[in-house]
């Protein structure tokens, strides 16, 4: 049984004026099975946690524990996290001139797998799983997101969670910038992966549209470097209806 | 890392380009040429063409006191409708392509004792593609050396310069493409650590002429190309492609001119090159030169380069020189950065370890470049020479 343990975790953005504090102790333990959305303003430090658990240079951790399956994934190099099992699906998923997106898939199932998965059963694995997103096979010789639409690239995050089956998955703000079909789709995929695997998942969203397609088993509010509430469903049907403005003093909308 | 970017553009009609009116010191124009060695001045090292290149390393051959004591071996393997001569200086189909514009190139040119020429006929396309392997002269030796390319109308083919060995050699090579010939060029210098090279490349076009002139340097101690294109008449196309790996105490420049005197005629260059190691240093100068009279010219310059350890230097310098308004279009680009963390970032949080994730982005640098190269053998050879110098470093 996987799980997630984020422990008073505090961490800093760096940038050329100074490191600058952005989570303030964060505690969440999130369950193998279990859907936690977080949701929060813009600001609040949603993406940072992303970031900071997956272990992006940017941000540095200063002190706090994060365990999965009890191991601290904060002594750990990225690499290494993501084939410990933890999966992190962009916001800004990067573009990398010149590298085909087969090539990257199959290295990174390779790494993550620990052995190169035979040719004929990957093609067609990468074959169905993209025909699920409706993803157009020309897609796999293209450079990796180079030129690709939002919609496109959350697409490939989706399709590389259903590939690489991690133990956890954090999804960041996955459901920006999505059309409805689209929305529907990439959220199919995520339930698809739910239903055939154990994992955990962290679904990190500003607005409550893609919880329609998704269901939280736990709703977590995010707010200046910190979870400050948390509920069932009906949290985010509360923040819906009233926006982040009792979190922030301000009518930010959580509903488009 | 040190890096300059200077750009100086003359005045630049393509949206998104700049319009910055800082000219060059100098028009381009005005650089001076000969086929006489006597009559350049002997350079210090401060003129605006030598001011990148370590002198000292030239080990002579700019101040005339390199004496040619070796010879540059010419290996042949050709289609058999190409015809290979090797020709006496005397021969009135030489220096047809371009005229020496530094010291250097003017001292080959007094200096060479033969010349090798290869013609393919006019509408002949040959079977295969022809290989000129050039071996140096060896260790503390000196050689001079000349080369002829040349398409008749209508002709088409492939043609592989290959250098490698050691010693110091300078020379001039013609690539003389007839009107509507298709003439694809790779030149490789994969010469040994010791060498030292220094060419100057006269591609001359033809009436509706096309030229694909690729460079790839690896290998020598200090290698500087300059390859300078012209057009005869209209309808010409030229690709100047470059692939350079610059390791630790390396020299690599390359200094491109682009002549557009008539109308009608395209050029684009594409230069990509990584560099490792302390002291590795590469030059890239595109010049390119609008003519009032070059109407409906269509060019665009790209350098990049990719820095992939501390103690690497890349000098970047394109210039573009417009004398008419009345373009299709003209544009460069120059960029020179480390790698990108965010790719790196990425790449890793797939699974993929940092060694691995570095070679991948630096593959996919090259990869733009290597997949216009359309000689497979070189193609395979140069993806296995850039695996090599990533084993090298660790990177």
């Amino acid at each position: 049984m996987a799980s997630l343990e984020i422990k008073d975790l505090h961490a800093d953005v760096v940038t050329d004026e100074g490191n600058k504090e952005i989570l303030k102790g964060v505690n969440l333990t999130v369950n193998a099975g279990e859907i936690h959305a977080i949701m929060g303003p813009n600001g609040s430090g949603k993406s940072t946690l992303s970031y900071a658990v997956a272990g992006h240079p940017k941000y540095e951790v200063t002190s706090g524990e994060v365990l999965l399956d009890g191991e601290n994934v904060l002594e750990m190099s990225v690499d290494e996290r993501a084939r410990a099992g933890l999966f992190l699906a962009m916001q800004y998923p990067v573009e990398v001139p010149g590298v085909s997106m087969s090539n990257f898939l199959r290295t990174a199932a390779t790494s993550v797998r620990g052995e190169a998965p035979k040719l004929r059963h990957w093609v067609k694995e990468v074959k169905e799983e993209m025909g699920k997103l409706d993803i157009s096979a020309e897609f796999a010789e293209r450079s990796v997101n180079e030129g690709f639409s939002g919609g496109e690239k959350k697409r490939h995050e989706i399709l590389q969670l259903s590939l690489l089956k991690p133990k956890f998955a954090i999804l960041d703000e996955t459901d920006s910038g999505l059309d409805v079909d689209a929305l529907r789709v990439v959220s199919q995929g995520v339930n698809d992966f739910k239903a055939t695997s154990d994992a955990g998942i962290m679904l990190i969203t500003h607005y409550t549209r893609i919880l329609k397609h998704i269901t939280p088993d736990v709703v977590h509010v995010f707010s200046e470097g910190k979870i400050v509430e948390s509920g069932g469903r009906e949290l985010a049907d509360e923040l819906e209806e009233n926006g982040y403005i009792k979190y922030t003093g301000k009518g930010e909308p959580a509903s488009v | 890392m040190t890096v300059t970017e200077d750009n100086n553009v003359a005045s630049a009609m393509r949206e998104g380009a700049g319009d910055t009116l800082t000219g060059p010191a100098t028009s381009r124009a005005e650089r001076f040429t000969s086929y006489d060695v006597e009559a350049f001045e002997v350079p210090g090292g401060r003129e605006e063409n030598w001011r990148f290149t370590p002198m000292k390393r030239l080990r002579g051959l700019h101040d005339g006191s390199a004496v040619a004591k070796g010879e540059v071996k010419v290996e042949t393997e050709v289609a058999p409708e190409a015809v290979v001569e090797t020709v006496g200086r005397e021969d009135s189909r030489l220096g047809v392509a371009g005229v020496p514009s530094d010291r250097i190139a003017a001292q080959a040119y007094s200096s060479f004792t033969t010349a090798t020429v290869l013609t393919v006929p006019k509408e002949t396309k040959t079977s295969g593609p022809n290989v000129l392997r050039l071996t140096g002269p060896g260790v503390g030796n000196t050689a001079y050396g000349h080369l002829q390319v040349r398409l008749e109308q209508f002709a088409e083919a492939v043609v592989v310069l290959d250098h490698q060995g050691s010693g110091t050699y300078a020379d001039n090579v013609e690539f003389v493409v007839g009107d509507s010939a298709k003439l694809t060029v790779v030149a490789v210098q994969d010469w040994a650590d010791d060498a030292v090279h220094v060419s100057e490349q006269h591609l001359k076009l033809g009436r509706d002429a096309t030229l694909k002139h690729t460079v790839v340097t690896l290998g020598g101690d200090l290698v500087r190309i300059s390859p300078t294109a012209t057009f005869g008449d209209k309808g010409g196309d030229v690709e100047l492609l470059g692939l350079y790996f610059a390791d630790a105490g390396q020299h690599q420049e390359h200094r491109l001119f682009v002549d557009h005197a008539v109308a009608n005629c395209k050029s684009n260059v594409m230069y990509k090159g990584a560099l490792q190691g302390s002291s590795a240093h590469s030059v890239w100068i595109g010049d390119v030169l609008i003519r009032a009279a070059a109407e409906a010219t269509d060019t665009y310059e790209l350098n990049r380069n990719l820095v992939l350890t501390e103690g690497a230097r890349a000098d970047s310098v394109p210039n573009l020189e417009i004398e008419t308004g009345e373009i299709e279009g003209a544009g460069h680009a120059s960029a020179t950065g480390r790698f990108d963390d965010e790719q790196l970032f990425y790449l890793q949080s797939r699974g993929i370890v940092e060694e691995q994730a570095r070679r991948l982005v630096v593959r996919g640098f090259f990869h733009e470049i290597l997949m216009k190269i359309d000689v497979p053998e070189v193609r395979e050879r140069l993806e296995a020479a850039i695996e090599a110098e990533l084993e090298a470093v660790g990177a």
